[in-house]
């Protein structure tokens, strides 16, 4: 069974037996409009949590992309690099960015599950 | 990201409409304008090199000189060719310093008994002082604060220009020309920021809006915000006042040769000719020229351009993604050396050194109108 969490910078991370897919959210697309280039991070790379994990581009802009959780990088979505702008078309499903062994479980539960994420969009609107 | 509106920033007569059709506003230039519309900065870049777009640029500066010859008086402050410019005929101009350095770029029309000129938002008031520091007091400066500015750019600008005022179809590039649309009278020219074919068109502000709908009402014509203005000038490989010209940049380093008259160079009589004179006899040290990353990844204003040994040459003055050209696109200076086409460098891209070459400008080939009676 998955479950998906969410972070203030607007990361989801889906858990599933240990490894976490990670992606930003369906707002955090709105919000930078066009993607036109994502940076993944390299394989086997040991992010932490609140790190710099990604970089997403826009027409405008770049921004970074915050690991959810500490962990070690073990699956990139390569797709992204032909064709970043599935990141603006399926957030949360084929534009996820990469997946990680999490390295310490007890860091999802700092984090906010869907009712919480909803919650928050509303206050920042 | 909040939608409360700044009012510490002012507002084109237009900002009630920027709101309506969902205009994402942003500061610019002490002003709050629209980056950009629900359809987004890449369709809306797209839909204007294809059909056309209609911008909000009151923002800028609109100038009237009159007075006795205001055409030689202005040549003292620009390198052009301004009292051989014809009635009704536009040139491009720049605002100098001593050392030959750009105060702001410009865009001069001789309307016939006046000179109008429009000029950068954010150095407006600047060139407004610097014009009436400058030139001699039979020349009054007005500046047009009851206008607004709209530009309309795109393959299909024309057409729909025509609709309301056939002659325009036919008006020269570069050209100036009063008329009416739908009762509103304006003052338009034929040019533009985009590389495209289009108009500038100066209405009253109380019209501003009444004339912005109706355009919008053409099936062609949808809203463009900044950023595509943006990309679309970068692609245009047109000159953003800030970025790639500013105090301490030459006409000379920046590719604006051009834009200095025969006459004028051989002449002087403009802020910085000696300096100017000698970059033109020996050659800048560093000149303005377009870059293309090999990879995907954009590299933004000042970013660090390296040569293969890491050595340091130069910076990134404009730079991002071209959705025409479908990739990264940027603009910057290198020393002479480093400035032919193909040359490889490299772009430090957050501490990596990506690979780029130098290429010509503009990125995307201009599309501007040809035919029309030579002046």
């Amino acid at each position: 069974m998955s479950r998906i969490k969410f972070t203030k910078d607007h990361e989801w991370i889906r858990v599933e037996d240990g490894i976490g897919v990670v992606g930003i959210t369906e707002y955090a697309q709105h919000a930078l409009g066009d993607i036109v280039f994502v940076e993944l991070p390299d394989l086997g790379k040991d992010v932490t949590q609140g790190g710099n994990a990604a970089v997403v581009e826009s027409v405008k802009a770049a921004s970074e992309v915050y690991a959810p959780v500490g962990g070690e990088v073990t699956a990139i979505n390569a797709e992204l690099a032909e064709e970043p702008a599935r990141v603006n078309t399926d957030p949360l499903g084929t534009g996820w960015f990469f997946k990680l062994r999490i390295a310490n479980p007890a860091e999802l539960d700092g984090l906010m599950d869907s009712d919480a994420y909803q919650t928050y969009l509303e206050r920042l609107a | 990201m909040s939608d409360t509106p700044d009012t510490s920033l002012l507002r084109t007569p237009l900002y009630a409409l920027h709101r309506e059709l969902g205009g994402k506003l942003v500061p610019f230039a002490g002003y709050e304008m629209p980056v950009q519309y629900p359809a987004g900065i890449l369709k809306e870049h797209l839909h204007t090199r294809a059909k056309a777009g209609l911008f909000d640029v009151s923002h800028m500066g609109q100038v009237r000189l009159r007075g006795t010859n205001p055409a030689a008086a202005l040549e003292t402050l620009v390198p052009g060719e301004i009292q051989g410019l014809a009635p009704f005929r536009i040139r491009y101009s720049l605002f100098l310093n001593e050392r030959g350095g750009i105060l702001d770029d410009l865009m001069i029309t001789n309307a016939g008994d006046h000179l109008f000129l429009v000029v950068n938002a954010g150095c407006k008031h600047a060139d407004i002082a610097h014009m009436r520091a400058r030139l001699p007091a039979g020349i009054a400066v007005e500046y047009l604060e009851d206008r607004a500015l709209l530009a309309l750019q795109g393959p299909a600008a024309a057409a729909v220009m025509a609709r309301h005022i056939p002659a325009a179809a036919t008006m020269p590039f570069m050209s100036y020309a009063e008329g009416s649309i739908a009762g509103m009278p304006v003052l338009f020219t034929r040019s533009g920021y985009t590389g495209e074919d289009g108009y500038e068109i100066s209405v009253h502000n109380d019209q501003a809006e009444a004339l912005a709908r109706l355009l919008l009402a053409e099936p062609e014509v949808e809203p463009i915000g900044l950023g595509a203005r943006d990309s679309l000038r970068l692609e245009a490989g047109l000159c953003l006042y800030g970025h790639e010209i500013d105090e301490t940049t030459t006409p000379v380093e920046a590719g604006l040769v051009w834009a200095l008259g025969k006459r004028r160079r051989a002449e002087g009589g403009f802020p910085g000719w000696s300096l100017i004179s000698t970059q033109l006899a020996e050659g800048p040290s560093r000149r303005r020229v377009g870059i293309r990353p090999d990879g995907r990844a954009p590299a933004r204003d000042g970013t660090e351009i390296v040569d293969a040994a890491g050595n340091r040459l130069g910076l990134v003055t404009s730079g991002g993604f071209g959705p025409t050209v479908n990739g990264p696109i940027a603009i910057g200076y290198v020393p002479t050396a480093f400035a032919a086409e193909g040359t490889a460098v490299a772009l430090v891209v957050r501490g990596k050194p990506l690979a780029a070459r130098i290429v010509g400008l503009p990125f995307v080939k201009q599309n501007y109108y040809r035919g029309g009676s030579a002046a």
